[in-house]
């Protein structure tokens, strides 16, 4: 077969089976860039490993964590986020203009791309299929309180919800607030009940959890 | 609307050892577009720009209650239409790359198939 031929990682292709639709053309795509040398195929798997592996929401979780215990980086987060995660050695594509943004017990901040699916990929990896859909982005700015408690949120009368779209260079990263109780926790145990939807927004955090965070680890 | 939202809570119960991707392309895709604006090969808001045209396409379909394309088929096309502009890679050659790879030479020829070119 050509060197082109990438195993897709399944196994289940027969040696010669062709693939149909947008496989067949991000294939055909990709054979016509590596042979340009306009892409190296080694590269392609290491962003792709990256992405799956090890970017992603437990990369934010920390940085709220740590803004949590410690309120002089808190407000250096609030005051300069791209460098303050940078402290924490987190950048780089779609991280290149930060805003962290505070929940209180009046504001409560959640994020949208109403255009795509802009999101801050150094914290918190690849936006969720619910954040790129066209029920979301058409229903989250007209809409807000109605969003979230389709997906499962009351936030009170008496709090204000302001929504933030990101079709612009700008990302968001919202700053949940502390669950009470959790005074006697460390850093990495607070991290651990930081999940993906409450620095989108969509979600508080809760303590004790309601079930196993749905934060994503690194593979092993 | 309010059923889609419905059905997008069932998507919330994907553990977080879910693949961001359906399907190996979309990860592909993901990675080809990712991998020319790293080199300076692609403008990634000129690729955004595209992306927001196919999105709105794929939204006016649904909002008239036609199936719209998914994220990633709209991902493709604008990194397609990207790479057209820029002169990169046009249709025809894709194209033609397509029907081979749909249309592998058997294996007896395989030893002798070369690259193909489109003039």
């Amino acid at each position: 077969m050509s060197s082109n031929d990438h195993d897709d990682g399944h196994g289940h292709h027969a040696h010669n089976a062709p693939e149909t639709g947008p496989a067949l053309r991000v294939k055909a795509l990709e054979a016509v860039l590596v042979e340009k040398g306009l892409v190296d195929p080694a590269r392609l798997d290491t962003l792709i490993d990256t992405y799956e592996h090890k970017v992603g929401p437990h990369n934010g979780a920390r940085i709220v964590a740590r803004a949590w215990i410690d309120p002089a980086y808190k407000k250096r987060l609030l005051t300069e986020a791209t460098a303050a995660i940078a402290e924490m050695g987190y950048g780089g594509p779609q991280g290149e203009y930060m805003t962290v943004l505070e929940n209180t017990p009046r504001v409560h901040n959640m994020v949208v791309c109403t255009l795509c699916s802009c999101y801050p990929w150094p914290v918190l990896g690849l936006p969720p299929v619910w954040y790129k859909s066209f029920a979301y982005r058409s229903r989250a700015v007209s809409d807000p309180r109605g969003v979230l408690h389709e997906l499962g949120l009351e936030i009170p009368a008496e709090v204000e919800v302001r929504v933030w779209d990101s079709s612009a260079d700008m990302r968001y990263l919202v700053l949940p607030m502390r669950p009470p109780g959790t005074e006697n926790l460390g850093e990495p145990e607070l991290a651990e009940l930081v999940t993906r939807d409450s620095m989108i927004g969509t979600a508080v955090v809760e303590y004790p959890p309601r079930k196993p965070p749905p934060v994503a680890k690194p593979a092993a | 609307m309010r059923k889609s939202l419905e059905d997008l809570m069932k998507s919330r119960g994907l553990t977080a050892s879910d693949s961001n991707f359906a399907e190996p392309w979309e990860a592909r895709a993901f990675a080809l577009a990712l991998s020319l604006s790293e080199s300076g090969r692609l403008v990634w808001d000129d690729f955004r720009q595209h992306l927001i045209m196919e999105i709105d396409e794929a939204d006016k379909d649904v909002a008239s209650g036609k199936p719209g394309v998914s994220y990633y088929e709209c991902w493709l096309r604008a990194l397609e239409a990207v790479l057209s502009a820029t002169g990169m890679a046009d249709a025809a050659e894709i194209d033609s790359r397509d029907l081979i790879a749909a249309n592998p030479p058997t294996p007896t020829k395989a030893a002798s198939a070369g690259p193909i070119k489109v003039a």
